[in-house]
């Protein structure tokens, strides 16, 4: 596509991206939030070439992060929150891996999570806040002590300090910027400039982005340089940040994407039917990830039916009517 | 007598709480009915708005998360996490959350957390989310609670979310210049903190409950001496939540 050339060396397909950026063992940001814009077609691709070890960084991700973690990609976990809402108030096999101790956690806040990342993207390291005084997110620590001495891993959850500039006691949080090997955005548009932007709510996906080593963007659509340029105001991240760009339509299937689709009810409800059970667990992994070996085939399994019943309607953004039951 | 169910009570109660111009952080289940309620019946000036930035969305359909579509559809103004905390942060604004939780103590401190060991538990919940910084950040929240002796405890698990701490200044103390726990809204009951204290106490039970009934169902001492009856739900109230607010029913189910 002669129009893409300026990012035509970095346009690739997910299985290229996953090669070339995701190893076992990175730390990863995911982009979105609960049950919208998670990057889920990439997720399949990380899950289908058997990525181990993941130490994921997330505020409060949903669907994407617990596949991740029921497909057993994930070995360590700095969260604020696992949960998809209604369809599963506690992300069911991320709560389960908990209770039987088989990934390492640690628990900060939403706003703490998001802070990180804007430290990260700041090139400071530590950021201060008045948030999670008093609680146990500070009393607590999820890592052991032999974890913290890894790397990316801080060496400790937080620090406090009194306000420097009053002299009086007046206490704030200090925690540890994060800059992960990798973040993952699902965004709406990419321009053939390479610019993203996101339609809806950003979430913590910008300050991710900028915060880490690595950044693939995957999209709904690539649309001309004069489209992406009309109304910069619009736009939301450079084309300096991304590393690697993947055009996958509906690439945030089952949760939604502003604008473009809804979340899809029926296929979050097969899902928390499985993750309930270890065993239909395992064949939900089999029939909607290693047994589809393209994401075009995955969307056939969703349905032309399903997916025109999610089509956003475009004076709301999202699918009005829809059973959401 | 109007039939209704302990979910519409609840919604309606803590809807009541609201005041006009009150800038109102949505969670999700009943806390959004409450919210919408209080928009459309009490305080028309009060503002809606969601930790995940969405401002004053128009919410003709009920959202299912605070990421869900409709958080960020008609808004004033969509955002980031980052501005959404300084909006609940804001020294200008009376922001008021509502927050649900596994379990509360008497200075209504939240748990969110897990039940049973941090690093091994019985249960694990989502976790703080939002939770622990609107808490530390807001002018007031109100909780939500199922009202059971193993939710309502001396000690909780895991200490989430900061309310009134030890009770008394302890909260000021810690270096939390505002808020605390105004309220919590039960299926029984709506209680309140002593102004000195900090400690709950029961405001008003619900028709059909008795002051005895909710002390056998809270896990530590509880002051029942002011406690009066709630005013139940007026048919007006009903029919804004039944027909506008969810009329597909996705939270609060009329009763059959």
């Amino acid at each position: 596509m002669k129009s893409c050339s300026e990012i035509a060396d970095r346009l690739m397909s997910l299985d290229q991206a996953v090669d070339q950026f995701i190893f076992d063992g990175c730390q990863l940001a995911l982009g979105g939030f609960t049950v919208t814009r998670n990057p889920m077609a990439i997720v399949y691709a990380i899950i289908r070439k058997g990525v181990k070890d993941l130490h994921l960084v997330a505020h409060s991700n949903g669907q994407a992060l617990d596949i991740l973690v029921g497909a057993g990609c994930v070995k360590r976990l700095e969260i604020a929150y696992g949960g998809n809402g209604r369809y599963a108030p506690t992300c069911i096999r991320f709560g389960r891996a908990v209770e039987e101790g088989a990934i390492e956690f640690e628990d900060y806040s939403n706003y703490q999570m998001a802070l990180r990342f804007l430290a990260g993207s700041l090139s400071i390291p530590f950021i201060p806040t008045k948030t999670g005084l008093g609680s146990d997110l500070m009393e607590r620590d999820g890592f052991s002590p032999e974890v913290r001495r890894e790397e990316k891993v801080a060496s400790r959850k937080y620090a406090r300090i009194d306000n420097p500039f009053s002299g009086e006691k007046d206490e704030v949080a200090l925690l540890p910027a994060l800059n992960p090997d990798v973040a993952l955005v699902h965004a709406q548009y990419v321009g053939e400039d390479g610019t993203v932007r996101i339609k809806g709510l950003t979430f913590a996906d910008l300050e991710q982005a900028k915060a880490a080593d690595k950044v693939i963007v995957t999209c709904e659509e690539i649309v001309p340089r004069s489209f992406i340029r009309q109304d910069p105001d619009q736009n939301s991240l450079a084309s300096f940040f991304v590393d690697a760009y993947v055009k996958v339509p509906y690439g945030a299937h089952p949760t939604a994407c502003f604008n473009f689709y809804d979340y899809d009810p029926k296929h979050l409800n097969l899902y928390r039917g499985a993750a309930e059970d270890d065993s239909r667990f395992k064949d939900y992994l089999e029939q909607w990830v290693f047994g589809v070996n393209s994401h075009e085939a995955y969307l056939e399994k969703v349905g032309t039916e399903m997916l025109l019943k999610i089509k956003a309607s475009p004076g709301v953004g999202y699918a009005p009517g829809l059973d959401r039951r | 007598m109007l039939n209704y169910s302990e979910s519409e009570m609840m919604a309606i109660a803590a809807g009541r709480l609201i005041k006009d111009g009150d800038i109102v952080f949505a969670g999700t289940g009943v806390s959004i009915l409450a919210a919408t309620v209080a928009k459309r019946i009490y305080a028309p000036r009060a503002v809606v708005f969601f930790e995940t930035g969405g401002i004053d969305p128009s919410l003709d359909e009920i959202p299912m998360t605070v990421a869900d579509l409709r958080v960020m559809s008609g808004t004033a103004l969509n955002s980031g996490l980052i501005e959404a905390f300084s909006t609940i942060a804001h020294r200008k604004l009376r922001t008021v959350a509502f927050l649900g939780a596994a379990q509360i103590d008497r200075y209504g401190n939240l748990n969110t957390t897990c039940i049973g060991d941090y690093h091994k538990p019985q249960k694990r919940f989502s976790g703080s989310g939002g939770g622990n910084d609107v808490a530390s950040l807001a002018s007031g929240v109100i909780s939500f609670m199922q009202h059971e002796k193993r939710r309502f405890v001396e000690k909780l698990d895991y200490l989430t979310s900061v309310g009134w701490y030890r009770g008394g200044g302890s909260r000021r103390e810690l270096g939390l210049k505002r808020g605390g726990a105004l309220a919590v809204v039960t299926n029984l009951a709506l209680l309140r903190f002593h102004d000195q204290t900090k400690e709950m106490y029961l405001a008003e039970y619900f028709p059909g409950v008795s002051p005895e009934q909710v002390r056998e169902n809270t896990g530590f001492e509880l002051d029942v001496s002011g406690a009066k009856e709630a005013v139940p739900p007026t048919a007006e109230e009903l029919a804004i939540l039944r027909e506008e607010v969810d009329p597909q029913g996705l939270i609060c189910q009329p009763p059959q």
